[in-house]
This record gives C-alpha cells, structure tokens and sequence, in this order.
C-alpha cells in the first residue's frame, strides 16, 4: 500500500527514481537468489532466504528514498510525509492513537474554552475586557462582597480619572408582544453603558447622559438582536416605536449588536434602560437619592495606560472620603476592584469550582491519553527495530532519530488537536444543557479565540512530547546499544521494555481510579441532596413565580389580584392549600434582611446582627410543609392596619430569646417593633449546605411586594394542575404570565446544578478513562501472551492445565491493576478534598467510594485480560515448542 | 553459504564506518550494490555483519554528496545492473574519513594498551 504522494516540482523525476530504485533492489535480490541456487540452496527456498537476508523492501525503499532529500527544512517535510505514510501503512494503530489524543486534547480544549467564555472573557462582544473589572463594595469586618448606592456611584464617578464606573442592575420584565407574554431578562444602567463596553448598537444608539435623571423620567430602552429579530421579525422601522414594559411604555432608541448578551455570566439579556427607570423596575421603591440604598452591581473600565492597583488606589481614596462625609451610611464602607471571574454578582463564582474540577479532570485524562498512545508506540517501536537499525548504520545520530520520531508523534498530535478543537467547538454550549433552564434565554458559552487556540496547541505540543519520549528514550538507548549488540535480540532488553510498559499501564490505571473516585463522591452527594429534608415539602408543593410589577400593577390592583389569585388557585381540584412568598427558598433572588434588636439580648461589639427573613401570606407554612413549633399562622387580619406581627424560627429563638417562650414577646427590625406571634420549625433557606440560622418571617400584607412567588399544596400530580392554573392566570389578565411551574423538589435539585454538571463531566471523563485503561492493560497483557508462546506451550507440555495458563496469564493483569489502584487510592486520599463544597453530605475519603472504584477498576482490568487469556488457553503446545 | 554458524562471532558495524567500507570497496573498482556486499565479507571473511537493508540508503547519500556515481549497465550474466564508481570527491572523502578512523583507532589503541599495563 502506497501512500498517495502530494504534487510538487519534480514529481516527474522523482517517479522515475522511484523506478530505478525498484529496478536496483529487485537486480539484488536476484543476483542474491542465483548465488544461493549456484552454492546448492533448492529455487524455492532461495528467494525467501534472499528476501530475508534483504530485510524489509519497504523500509529500505523510503530511508533511501529520504537520503536524496535535501536541506534541514526539507528533512523536517520528510518525517512529516513519512509519519504520514506510517500511519497510513497501518491505520488501525493510527486511528486509536488519534482518538485517544482527541479525546485528551479535546476535553482541555473544551475547558479552556468554557474558562475563557464564563471565567475570564465572559461577555461576548465587549471589546477590551482585560481592562473590565467589577466594582463592590465592601464593609468592614465582613469578607462578602457589597452593591452600592447610585450617590455613591455617581461621587465615585466624579472623582475618577484613571477609571470610568459603569453601573448596572438586573431585572426582569414581562414582554406582551402581539397575543404573547414572555418574561425576559434585563437590566437598569448608567447612560455610558454602551460607550463604556465598547458595544456599538446595530440600530439607533446608546443612551445619553441626561437619560440618567429625573425620577422615571426618560422611559426609552435598548433591545437585543435576539429580541428585535425574534418579536419585532428584524422591523427595519423599529427605532422610535413603543413597547410596554412593568406598566410603562417604553420607547425603543437602539438594537444591541448581534451576539451581545449584556455582563452577566449566565442569562442572555434581551433589554437596556436607563437608571432614571430604577423605581419602576425595582419594586416601586425609589432609591436614586437614598445613599443608604445600596443596589448597584457595577463594573470599572480601568483607562487605557493606568493598571489596576493605581486605579484601586484611586478609588479607595474616593471611597475614604465618602466615609467622612457620610458617616451615617458609609461608615467602614469600601470599594473593591475585582477581575471578572471574581465577579460576586453573577452565576461565574458558583461554576468556579465546577470549572476547576473540570480542568483538573481534563488534565488527567490527556496524560492517561498520552501513557495509552506512548504504550501503543513501544509495541511499534518492537515491530520498527529493522528501520531504526537501518538508520543508525547510515550514521544517524541519536538526535537525528529523536528528532524523526518527536515529528512522528507532533503528526499523530497534529491530527488529534484538529480533533479535538472541533470537539470542542462542538461542546462550547454543553455546559448551558447541564444547568436546569430558569425560563428565560439562557447563554453559558465558551470561547474558542486565539488566546484557547494558543494554550490548545500548547497542550498538543505537551502530548507531542510525552508520547513522543517513550520511543525517543529507546532511540537514544539504541544508540548506546549499537556499538556493543550482537546477534538479533530486541532493541532494547525486552525486560526494559516490559517495565516502561507495565509502568505505564500502572499510571493509567492509577489516574483512572482517581477519577472513577471522583466521579463516585459527585454521584453519592447527588443522591444526598435528593435524599436530603430541606424542611420544607417537597414532593407536592408546586411553586410558579408571579411577577405583577413587570406587567406593571400598582399597589391596590396588586393586593387584589394577590387575593383573588389564592381564592381561585384554592378553587382548582386537586389543590388543598395555595400561598404566596416574596422569595423561593433555594431561588436565585435574596431575602431582604434587617438589623435586629431584642431585650435581653446584647450582641458582641463587632456583631451586627442582621437576619435575613421573607414575607409571606396567611396558610404559607401550611402550604409550604413547613410545621409551627407554637403560635398561630398569619391570617387575612394581620395586614397594614394591624400593628406589625412576625413569625420567626427556632435558631432565632435560641439567639435572641435565649430558647425562653417568645409569643406575644417583641423585637425591632431595622427599629421597627414587631410582636412574635408565632415559632416555626427550622428549615434550609438558601441551599443545603447551609447551616441552621435564625430567621424571621412578616406578613405579606405588611410588607408588600408586586412580585411574588405561587405555591400550591397538591393531592394531584403537577401536570393535572398546570393547564388549570394557566387557564386561571389567563382568565385574570391575559398580559401576565408565570414563571414555569415546578415542584419543590425540582427547585431543590436546580440548587444543585454545580454539582450535577461536576459529575456528568467526571462521570463521562472517568468512563473514558477506564474505558483508555482497559485498553492499555489489554494491549500489555496480550503483547505478553503473545511474546511467551513458547513459555506458555512450555508450561502446557509440562502438564499445566488450561485453566493453571488462564490464572496465570490474568493474574499478570491483575497484579498490574491492583499496583495501580494502589497508587491511585493514595493520590486520590490526598486529592478528593480539592472537590471542596461540591461535595455533600459525604466524606472526600468515603471508604464505600473507594471499594467500590476500585471494584469497577478491578472488573474492567478482568474484562480486559480475559480475551488473550483465552488465547493462551488455546495455545498448541507443539505448534509453539516448534516455531 | 554458511548463514546460522558463523552470525555469532560476527561484529557489528560500528556507526558511521558503513561510508568508508563503500568507499574502500569501490577503491578496488566500480561495482553494484549487491557486489559491494559481497566483496565487504569475502574480505573481512564473513566477520563483518553488514546489514544489507542499510547498503541502498549509504549509497544513495554518497551519490548525492557527489562521492561516488552510478550509471545503469549489463553485467556477465546480462542482468541490467546499477554500477557505482568513485569519483575524484569520493576519493578525498576516502582519505579523510580514513585518516579520521586511523585517529579513533589509535586513541582507543591508545587507552587499551594503558589499561592493560595497570592490569599487569
């Protein structure tokens, strides 16, 4: 089989060397043959014997086909064509390395991609965003990051001259556009927010200066590409033209460009407004002249010439001197300059430690890759013995041949990293799949730019080198050998041989195990979160966000809606009780908190004591599942005319009340005084991992909020109660919509997205990894079987049984497995705690996890001796004893 | 021809001499490649083990360093054969890479002899 030959000047000529050459070698071996005749070999034998002493035609045609060749460059072009043509010669030996170098390179690839797309370039079409950083604030004694207040920003803005703040605040709205609804995320910014991001609109323009003041004084707005194409159908007409959004017409002054999706990891936005809007979109709280209202999510652009720690500096200045001014809300308050992928604001700081699991996974994986192709190119090394040989007597050096098969392994690598950047280009919106969907667009994309493409090719030039060592180091020790070798034995000892591959398998099967362990932890906190008592019901609670401020109702049409929505909620079959909340427990929106006193109770002097606690209407602990210790329910009586009342939980009890009785007891919130009417038993509030804190919860009615969440207490299963609740919703408004509705149980899980896409990448990689093992133990074990023949008839004649050869040669293979898990199980006691808060409810060295890797490990490393097992069973031992 | 006995005490080429055997072998007179195999053992009486595989690479390199030529003749037996001769280049090449092997010769002479004296 002939490897088809690229065109090139003096192809001609070279053909007909070609030719020649074929001519001279065939004239050789004839006269060679006819010598052998003349001395009294028989015709038949005599060719062979000729042949044989030749050695292989093939291999002498293309080194002497290379020494015609040319200049250094031209060597290089060389070895490429005749690595190409090796692995052509035998395909199956190619296409396994490949793919086994492809699934290395391409799942670093596809990491890199997803950390510069999420972590650290993560908002597509911002220009510079190494010179973007989050702006938050900080206070004293606290290690959380802060928003600040739109007076703060706007003195912060006045003061910088090495850094330009750009604000922004996400909301959400709900876009009645023809007959549908659909809720759609956004967000309220400064007026330079487009010029700042270096994002130039499609249509139309940013927003102005003066668009930033006079309280919802300039109701206009931006809309993304995706928007404008997918509801307006791309109306060229669209600019100047309005569209309602939380009750207020809005005109539309610019379309995003194509492929900007705001700066926010996580959710693709679909609309701009300018921070006059804020009350609007805030819940009807006006908070642009209240300093002590904190709510800006921000971002610096640190201008061109000024680095970070100046602009830092400068900043901490303006942030001292706000301090003096305004001792009253900015007392121990600071500012800090983040990079983006430290952003507190945004989905990038959960999927942090996913993201380095994954890269940690990835890593191993393309080392078990390269330890897999190395061992595939030691067995070839055996069967390339004659070329290598053929080479150093010409006087090819050890570098020469280092170099000849460095080029051989960089085009297997080539052929991989083209592989595995294409896997990765297809895998860039695989992490978005993982994470349950919110019911708004989505984007969680990775990035392929020159900087992934740099650090990919550097990770193929790394597999270069570590598959290319293996048959290097041979070379070199051929080298040394030459002088001194005699007779036809191996190129290097074979026992040598034997360890470098046994050790290789060793590695493999030992980094295998890690990730199996790995993988094992994730699935094991999985089935803990489910199985885990948050407090609440679970099972059959459904819950449905309902956002009456984005389909703009005032207070008084809110409040009535609110009471109609609960009687005819309690209405439809199959529904026994029906509440509402303003914040999911487990939701992405945070609890509003306040500051607490109580008698009796005196905190520490660097304690403030703020609990958090949510407003909930009359029958939500009995909708919720979540049972009352003592006291009563809110009832439709305690509303804005009855004195304030609160419920509030056990921890809150032990903290403040010293565990003593406390209905009909008061505490002040914020130094508002609130009679407890009730103690609920404890539950989880924002995650499982939490632990017990207190917690207090007020009326509904005394605390009004336009945007709320639905629960309902079902005897049905959610699929009966959906359509009803809908055809209720509708009947009510047909502009408003809800929010997917889903069980509790359902929005538990969500919370632990991080987890599930860790162990989907850890479960895949470990799959492919053990499956890279096998494969590896497989090719040693058989190369043994078939290297010992000899013994094995041997062993036979002597009066082993077949099943005596079986043990012995699986045996082999296990010893090998067994040595790797050992040394697997003792990286991975030392590894396993890197997965951090990822794991739940389980130990990093869960001994249940460990035995049963190794059990997985151990079977496939069976698996994989079995098949040359059975061959050595089936050994004739007069064939081998003869051959 | 005797293949199996004789393998045993035969030497292995020491790298880099493959050029100077061609080159002294084709002093005695233009030859083809099967030739140069021929006359290598007969001379060395089999003791030098030449592997046939790395004749063709050798002397096409030399060809194109411009050491030796080849051209396509008819030999006794009337088989078209490609015949090598030295050339003028060939020749200076012979005698540097004789003289550098004279060198290496001597200086391992050189230690083998001191060794043998502390030895004694």
């Amino acid at each position: 089989m002939r490897f088809p030959r690229l065109p090139f000047p003096g192809r001609s000529r070279r053909a007909d060397r070609d030719a020649e050459l074929d001519d001279e070698i065939r004239s050789h071996l004839r006269m060679a043959e006819e010598d052998r005749i003349a001395a009294g070999e028989s015709p038949e034998s005599a060719g062979a014997s000729a042949r044989r002493e030749f050695g292989n035609v093939e291999i002498v045609r293309e080194i002497t086909r290379e020494s015609w060749g040319g200049a250094r460059l031209e060597q290089v072009a060389q070895d490429v064509r005749f690595g190409l043509r090796l692995l052509h010669r035998s395909p199956g030996f190619a296409a396994l390395a490949i793919l086994c170098l492809t699934i290395g390179i391409g799942a670093n690839a596809a990491v890199f991609g997803w950390i510069e797309g999420i972590l650290l370039r993560p908002y597509p079409a911002v220009a510079h965003q190494e010179t973007l950083f989050a702006l938050a604030g900080t206070s004293r004694g606290s290690p959380d990051f802060d928003v600040i207040s739109w007076p703060d920003f706007v003195d912060l803005r006045r003061s910088g001259t090495l850094y330009e703040p750009i604000a922004e605040k996400i909301t959400s709205t709900t876009l009645s556009v023809g007959d549908r609804a659909e809720r759609v995320r956004g967000s309220v910014v400064s007026a330079n927010y487009f010029d700042a991001l270096g994002v130039k609109p499609l249509l139309g323009r940013g927003f102005e200066a003066e668009e930033e003041s006079g309280r919802n004084a300039h109701p206009v707005t931006v809309i993304s590409h995706q928007l404008w194409k997918r509801r307006f159908h791309g109306d060229p007409a669209i600019l100047g033209k309005a569209q309602k959004m939380n009750g207020v017409e809005h005109t539309i002054v610019g379309v995003a460009p194509e492929g900007f999706f705001g700066t926010f990891v996580g959710y693709a936005f679909q609309f701009w407004v300018p921070v006059s809007m804020q009350e609007t979109f805030e819940s009807n709280v006006y908070k642009l002249e209240d300093r002590g209202q904190r709510w800006i999510e921000g971002f610096v652009r640190v201008r061109p010439g000024a680095t970070l720690p100046q602009a830092q500096e400068e900043i901490s200045a303006a942030a001292r001197r706000l301090e003096s001014d305004f001792p009253a809300t900015n007392r121990g308050r600071g500012i800090r300059l983040l990079p983006l992928w430290r952003s507190p604001f945004n989905n990038a700081g959960a999927l942090l430690p996913t993201l380095r699991v994954a890269l940690g996974v990835a890593i191993v994986l393309l080392l078990i890759a390269c330890a897999n192709v190395g061992n595939l190119l030691l067995v070839r090394s055996f069967a390339r013995r004659q070329e290598m040989t053929i080479r150093l007597a010409i006087g090819a050096g050890g570098g020469r041949l280092t170099a000849q098969l460095l080029v051989e392994s960089l085009v297997l690598a080539a052929c991989a990293a083209a592989g595995g950047l294409l896997a990765a280009y297809w895998l860039r919106d695989a992490l978005v799949l993982l994470i349950p969907p919110r019911g708004v667009p989505m984007s969680l994309a990775g990035r392929l730019d020159a900087r992934v493409l740099a650090a990919s090719i550097g990770v193929s030039v790394l597999a270069t080198v570590l598959v290319g060592i293996v048959p290097a180091i041979q070379a070199r020790r051929l080298d040394l050998a030459g002088a001194l070798r005699s007779g036809s034995g191996g190129v290097v000892g074979p026992e040598r041989r034997r360890l470098l591959r046994s050790g290789l398998v060793v590695l493999q099967v030992s980094l295998s195990f890690l990730l199996l362990v790995g993988a094992g932890l994730l699935l094991l906190s999985i089935r803990r979160v489910h199985d885990s008592r948050p407090g609440f019901a679970t099972d059959d609670v459904l819950t449905a966000g309902v956002d009456l401020a984005a389909a703009g109702y005032d207070r008084p049409r809110a409040t009535l809606f609110e009471d109609t929505l609960l009687e005819r909620a309690r209405a439809i079959p199959g529904v026994r009780s029906a509440a509402l909340s303003r914040i999911r427990p487990f939701g992405y929106r945070t609890y509003s908190s306040a500051s607490i006193e109580a008698a009796g109770y005196r905190p520490r002097s660097d304690e403030e004591p703020i609990v958090d606690f949510n407003e909930v209407s009359p029958s939500y602990f009995e909708t919720a599942g979540i049972p009352l210790a003592a006291g009563r329910e809110f009832t439709r009586e305690d509303d804005g005319t009855a004195a304030p009342v609160a419920i509030v939980n056990e921890a809150f009890v032990a903290r403040y009340f010293r565990g003593e009785d406390p209905i009909d007891r008061s505490f002040r919130a914020d130094g508002r005084s609130i009679r407890i009417i009730g103690v609920a038993r404890q539950s989880r509030y924002e995650s499982l991992l939490e632990a017990p804190k207190p917690f207090y919860y007020v009326p509904l009615r005394q605390s009004f909020s336009a945007s709320v969440n639905l629960y309902l207490r079902t005897a049905a299963p959610p699929e009966t109660i959906a359509p009803a609740l809908a055809r209720e919703i509708q009947a009510l408004d047909r502009d408003l919509t809800l929010s997917e509705l889903i069980t509790m149980r359902e929005q538990v899980r969500r919370s632990a997205a991080p987890q599930r896409v860790a162990v989907t990448l850890l479960a895949v990689f470990g799959g492919v990894a053990l499956l890279l093992a096998a494969i590896g133990l497989y090719g040693v074990v058989s190369h043994a079987v078939s290297q010992s023949e000899r013994e094995l008839g041997l062993r036979m004649a002597l009066g082993a049984s077949a099943r005596n050869l079986m043990r012995h040669v699986v045996s082999q293979g296990l010893r090998l497995a067994t040595v790797g898990i050992a040394v697997g199980a003792a990286a991975a006691l030392g590894l396993t705690r890197l997965l951090g808060y990822l794991l739940y409810g389980v130990g990093p060295r869960d001994p249940m996890v460990f035995a049963l890797a190794g059990a997985v490990m151990l079977t496939a490393a069976l698996a994989a001796c079995l098949l040359p097992a059975w061959r050595a069973m089936r050994t004739d031992p007069v064939e081998a004893l003869r051959g | 021809m005797p293949v199996g006995k004789a393998s045993a005490s035969r030497i292995e080429l020491l790298q880099g001499t493959l050029d100077l055997l061609i080159l002294q072998t084709l002093l005695w007179g233009p030859d083809h490649g099967y030739g140069i195999t021929q006359r290598l053992s007969a001379v060395s009486g089999d003791a030098l083990r030449i592997e046939t595989g790395s004749l063709y690479p050798a002397l096409h390199r030399l060809e194109r360093r411009g050491a030796i030529a080849a051209e396509w003749k008819t030999s006794e037996n009337r088989q078209r054969v490609r015949v090598y001769r030295l050339t003028a280049a060939g020749r200076k090449l012979l005698g540097s890479e004789r003289s550098r092997w004279q060198q290496l010769a001597d200086a391992i002479g050189a230690i083998l002899a001191r060794t043998t004296e502390s030895e004694s």
